[in-house]
């Protein structure tokens, strides 16, 4: 991949992964945030396709109305497609300033349709047929192969895409708090790990706790002063935010709740009202990042889409191909990328599910080769054995 | 800042009422005396002093003396045995394994009294649990009738409710498991049995958030427990028909014609032979065609139909609780595994290839550097993988004596105090030492910690099971969360003394850790650094947080 497409200023390494310096200044350029929608959203209720009269046909209870047929009907995004309804404040305005792109017909090869086995490979990023390790996901490789990153994720545990050698600190959002531990007992507590082999580590467990608890500190001022702080994803994305935008350069969040069997709802019920949950997460998460906005880069995306056909229940069963969902400042948006086809029963794959036309490995592997600079054996580190395609995303 | 402030001006004020800081100090120049005085009665001496916080009985004093003739050099480090063989020192075990000597206690963990048993006030609490008084079969009937007449509502609010009520109830469920696999880690005598119940729990790893997973965990636990010290074979055999492993790894889908191999790729690659162990994808590809057939019947037969099987094979069927071996889903060709022809036949396929399995080297090696790992370090030297190995294969798996060959080396023992905790061992060891003879009421708090620290019960995502690596746990969130967890259970404020239910008061008390078992065995084994800073406490709870946090603490 040629240097000059980088966006980003940060230099891809000559070789193995280095150790970033803990906390050094930021490094200045792209942003990278990847939301994983565990359980299989179902994206044909996101992004919409409102030309298919096939569509509507094997979804009689649950499809989103085209634009203009009734109140809440999809938000035209084009002549084929809509948007969720639900997405009209948050994702919709985005998208009008082209900062949304759609990759549909995207996905994995795994066939599997077991949300756990399709999670991990994706995470793990090694392409199917080869022996797995789990010691090692597809974002740490990044971390690895691009020097400066300062990683993190914002989870509880590491996420298999963020296992490996290059060291990741996680931190959930939902329970941040005041540290227990007072700077005098922290002071001390370094102290007994100064001679030991884990100095290291102890000290940066403090800096990331203390380096989150300061960027979020003015949170605590707003709620003093009697305002409401959003709540769920919304205040997670907020305080993402706020530690993109001042500390961290790639980050990476899980969303669980769309495995959707029973009483989806359409334009309104359970997952039009996740939906609203998720776009206004996404809009206090651009808001948050200020400036950097125009550097960062979102990757929102699912394990499997689900079944075309709604199923005895008002919900959908697991399927196959899903939509991607790109938003940021450096995005190329406004538009689809990648291979599209119209939506009918006889472009069904397994005659249930979306085909996928766009693999995620050569769609991701082209994004970061764009944002990064990416070399071919640095690629090839981080997605082995995939052919990067370049969908000119940023 | 306050405590620190007072304590300059006012130290022994601030500690009346407390059997606290001020009275360690004492109390070790007591116990040292004591010690340099009649080291041979080192042991009853220490029941004694131990003796004025409520603890054990002491042992009869020609017990300590015999022990004490024929010491082993394993003896003279009884902290670092127990840290090893069980889930953390207490006092209570330290004086037991002093009064028994090294050698007699390791024998009786290796083959426990079945006779031994859990505090009453523990024993009470497990024995109120939904999963103690209700089999896994009546458990899962229940639940399947709750799930079908929640289906049935037609109103999308009230379903929802009702599916929400379904999943509360598994999730009910599986928290008592975790709850009681906890309260026997700290509190049962035989340790080493707990620590080997985690461990093939782990090893044959099952991740709850799949289906009715939360319901069967605690009936695993349990079935794995029962063969912990016993046969390879006997725990390959339970997991491989427990319906917690053939719902996780998709076995129940397995069907003639609609193969899947996700169980049979796992039991070759993670459960015997090892990635590395010689089987081909072919040999995958065989083994699943083996265990078709081999699945989960979650229909109460008195209320279902039983499945139809064509007359010639009806005598084949098999239900065992939810067990099923379904010979209409089977596969009857001949299969080629390893190179050995399997004659098509039906269930006792799977035992012959469990037979091959549990019997080859590869096996033999894999499991026995898995247990090395788990026992004696993070990279077992080469030469006590090949010695386990070799026990391993002359004992036909029986796994006390392949233990035995690891307690027994060199190696074993001087590694002790060297391995790093996983957080299981972090969390459990702090609330031994902390509320050893004073059991808990509460081990949720401790669910929430190892949550927090990513290695809860019956939690991991995917079939490997948790990591035995320092290097997996040892990152910087990762230390940062310990401290506070220490801090926690330092204070006396976690909530493992608060019931559950409203309006549950916690009594106020923290531990005491600055005790007779610190001074005895665990002071002259730290760093100048840690003593510095345990110096420089200004409580007895904040000493607490000093010592849980301590490097020292971190390792094993």
């Amino acid at each position: 991949m040629d240097r000059r497409h980088a966006l980003c200023t940060l230099t891809a390494l000559p070789l193995v992964g280095i150790r970033l310096q803990a906390f050094a200044a930021p490094a200045s350029g792209c942003k990278f945030l990847l939301v994983f929608l565990r359980g299989g959203l179902d994206t044909t209720s996101v992004v919409v396709p409102v030309g298919s009269e096939f569509y509507y046909r094997v979804r009689p209870n649950i499809a989103i109305g085209a634009p203009g047929t009734q109140a809440d009907g999809a938000l035209p995004l084009d002549s084929y497609w809509g948007l969720h309804p639900a997405l009209r404040e948050t994702l919709m305005p985005l998208y009008a300033q082209k900062q949304v792109a759609f990759v549909a017909f995207a996905g994995t090869d795994d066939v599997s349709r077991s949300h756990f086995e399709t999670q991990d490979s994706i995470e793990l990023g090694q392409g199917l047929g080869s022996g797995r390790d789990f010691g090692s996901g597809f974002l740490n490789r990044l971390a690895s192969v691009v020097a400066g990153m300062n990683p993190i994720a914002f989870t509880e545990q590491l996420p298999l895409c963020m296992r490996g050698e290059h060291r990741i600190g996680s931190m959930a959002l939902q329970s941040v708090a005041k540290p227990a531990i007072d700077p005098r007992q922290r002071d001390l507590i370094a102290s007994m790990y100064a001679p030991t082999r884990f100095s290291v580590p102890v000290g940066e467990g403090f800096a990331v706790r203390e380096e989150i608890m300061r960027d979020l500190a003015d949170e605590a001022d707003t709620a003093g002063r009697g305002a409401v702080l959003p709540k769920g994803f919304e205040r997670d994305a907020q305080r993402m935010g706020k530690l993109l935008s001042e500390s961290f350069d790639l980050g990476f969040i899980d969303v669980g709740g769309w495995d959707t069997h029973v009483g989806q709802g359409g334009a309104k019920g359970y997952l039009a009202n996740r939906l609203d949950e998720l776009g206004r997460g996404l809009a206090a998460f651009a808001a948050e990042m200020g400036p950097h906005w125009r550097d960062t880069t979102v990757v929102l995306m699912s394990e499997f889409g689900r079944t075309m056909r709604e199923n005895g229940n008002r919900g959908t069963d697991h399927g196959h191909g899903t939509t991607y969902i790109l938003v940021g400042g450096a995005v190329r948006g406004g538009r689809f990328a990648g291979e599209q086809q119209e939506v009918t029963e006889a472009g069904l794959f397994q005659k249930r599910d979306l085909p996928v036309l766009n693999e995620y490995r050569a769609v991701l592997g082209g994004l970061f080769a764009r944002l990064y600079g990416l070399r071919s054996d640095q690629l090839e580190r981080v997605f082995p054995g995939a052919h990067a395609r370049d969908l000119q995303l940023v | 800042m306050e405590t620190h402030a007072a304590r300059r001006t006012k130290p022994v004020s601030l500690f009346v009422g407390y059997r606290g800081y001020m009275d360690y100090r004492f109390l070790r120049f007591v116990v040292l005396l004591a010690l340099s005085l009649a080291s041979v009665a080192g042991a009853a001496l220490l029941s004694a002093c131990a003796n004025q916080s409520g603890s054990a009985s002491s042992p009869p004093r020609g017990a300590a003396v015999a022990a004490q003739s024929q010491e082993q050099p394993i003896d003279r480090d009884a902290a670092g045995l127990l840290d090893r063989i069980s889930w953390g020192v207490t006092a209570s075990a330290y004086q037991q394994v002093r009064a028994q000597g090294a050698a007699r206690w390791l024998a009786d963990q290796l083959q426990p009294d079945e006779r031994a048993s859990l505090p009453p006030a523990v024993q009470e609490q497990i024995a109120a649990m939904s999963i103690e008084r209700t089999s896994l079969t009546e458990l899962v009937y229940a639940l399947e009738a709750q799930r079908k007449s929640a289906e049935e509502i037609t109103d999308d609010a009230a379903k929802k409710a009702a599916q929400h009520d379904y999943q509360l109830e598994l999730n009910r469920l599986a928290r008592e498991a975790a709850n009681r696999e906890l309260l026997r880690d700290l509190y049962s005598p035989k340790q080493l049995q707990e620590q080997m119940t985690w461990f093939w729990v782990n090893h044959f790893s099952v991740h709850q958030q799949k289906h009715l997973i939360r319901a069967m965990v605690g009936d695993y636990e349990r079935v794995l427990r029962a063969h912990a010290l016993g046969s390879f074979r006997d725990l390959l055999a339970v997991s491989a028909h427990h319906p917690a492993m053939l719902t996780y790894l998709d076995n129940a889908q397995n069907a003639t014609g609609h193969i899947n191999e996700n169980y049979a790729r796992e039991l070759l690659e993670l459960h015997t032979l090892g990635v590395n162990g010689g089987y081909t994808q072919h040999d995958v590809q065989e083994l699943a065609r083996v265990l078709t057939g081999f699945g989960v019947n979650k229909n109460d037969p008195v209320a279902s139909e039983a499945p139809r099987v064509r007359p010639a094979l009806a005598a084949q069927y098999v239900r065992i609780g939810l067990f099923e071996f379904n010979p209409n889903r089977h596969d009857y060709g001949d299969k080629v595994v390893l190179g050995q022809t399997i004659r098509g036949r039906g269930a006792s396929e799977l035992d012959e290839v469990l037979d091959m399995l549990s019997r080859h080297p590869a096996t033999a090696r894999n499991v026995s550097r898995k247990l090395a790992q788990f026992f004696v370090a993070d990279e077992p030297a080469p030469s006590l993988v090949a010695a386990m190995q070799k026990e391993f294969l002359r004992s036909n798996g029986d796994i006390a004596a392949t233990l035995r060959a690891a307690f027994d080396s060199p190696q074993f023992a001087a590694s002790l105090h060297t391995k790093f905790k996983d957080p299981m061992h972090f969390v459990v060891s702090a609330v031994r030492l902390a509320y050893d003879g004073k059991p808990i009421v509460n081990a949720n708090p401790m669910v929430n910690w190892l949550n927090r620290l990513g290695e809860a019960p019956f939690n991991h995502a995917t079939p490997d099971g948790y990591s035995l690596m320092e290097s997996a746990w040892d990152g910087p969130g990762q230390m940062a969360v310990r401290f506070e967890i220490a801090k926690a259970i330092g204070m006396g404020s976690a909530g493992l003394f608060k019931s559950e239910g409203p309006n549950a008061a916690e009594k106020p008390a923290f531990p005491q850790l600055a005790n007779a078992l610190y001074y005895e065995s665990t002071e002259h084994n730290l760093a100048s650094a840690t003593r510095q800073v345990l110096e420089q406490a200004v409580s007895p709870q904040e000493w607490n947080l000093f010592l849980l946090s301590s490097p020292e603490f971190m390792l094993r």
